[in-house]
């Protein structure tokens, strides 16, 4: 099963988790969760993401759809967050789960990893004194 | 032709999306890009640093892509998902 939201409301990690743990199958479940961090040298007011709501959608399908493909996978969930967030606010939530835990750390990595470089999204950092667009790193 | 702007380059252009009529002879996703910068200098400014994708109805494509049959055509600068 794959489950595929981009949304601006907060994301709720235990229900998602709670989905997970009802297939009697799977021995291994990782969440990858990634969230708003402070900045070296300056404090982040808030972090602002944009996103190209058609293609966003079908590059997080795909992603999960190739994942699928090369792993063993029996869930798969992607939430991505957009709009104006604070520190400590999760951005993105990753649950993959599988028979064997190898799979589904695999899958996972490769979903964030793909994410980062190929999924329309942009990240506006706001601090007292200016904005800046985040740029792509490795 | 439907053209969309995203992050940095809306807001250079100052704009997220427009629609432009195309001269014939503009063929492929570089002619487009050629076309834009001779239009106006906010064009010239916005992709200047050549640092930006061009996605034909969705699908990243690159410089010599045939936009003849995309009825969408979005330029954004390298994306900073997740």
């Amino acid at each position: 099963m794959i489950e595929i939201k981009i949304q601006s409301k907060a994301l709720n990690i235990s229900n998602e988790m709670k989905k997970i743990s009802k297939l009697n199958a799977d021995g291994a479940t990782v969440t990858f969760m990634g969230s708003v961090r402070d900045l070296e040298y300056e404090n982040l007011e808030t972090l602002e993401i944009e996103y190209f709501p058609k293609m966003a959608k079908k590059v997080l399908n795909k992603t999960a759809k190739d994942a699928y493909k090369n792993w063993n996978l029996s869930r798969c969930i992607i939430i991505h967050r957009y709009g104006k967030l604070k520190i400590g606010d999760p951005i993105v939530l990753i649950i993959t789960s599988s028979p064997h835990r190898k799979e589904a750390f695999r899958a996972n990595e490769y979903i964030i990893d793909f994410l980062k470089t190929n999924a329309p999204f942009w990240k506006k950092e706001n601090t007292e004194k200016k904005s800046y667009w985040v740029s792509q790193k490795n | 032709m439907k053209l969309l702007y995203f992050a940095k380059i809306r807001e250079v252009i100052n704009k997220s999306e427009e629609i432009l009529e195309l001269p014939q002879n503009i063929n492929t996703t570089g002619d487009l890009i050629k076309f834009l910068t001779e239009l106006d200098d906010i064009y010239k400014n916005a992709f200047s640093d050549k640092n930006f994708f061009i996605a034909c109805d969705e699908e990243v494509v690159e410089m010599d892509f045939l936009i003849k049959d995309t009825k969408e055509i979005a330029i954004f600068p390298p994306v900073t998902g997740g």
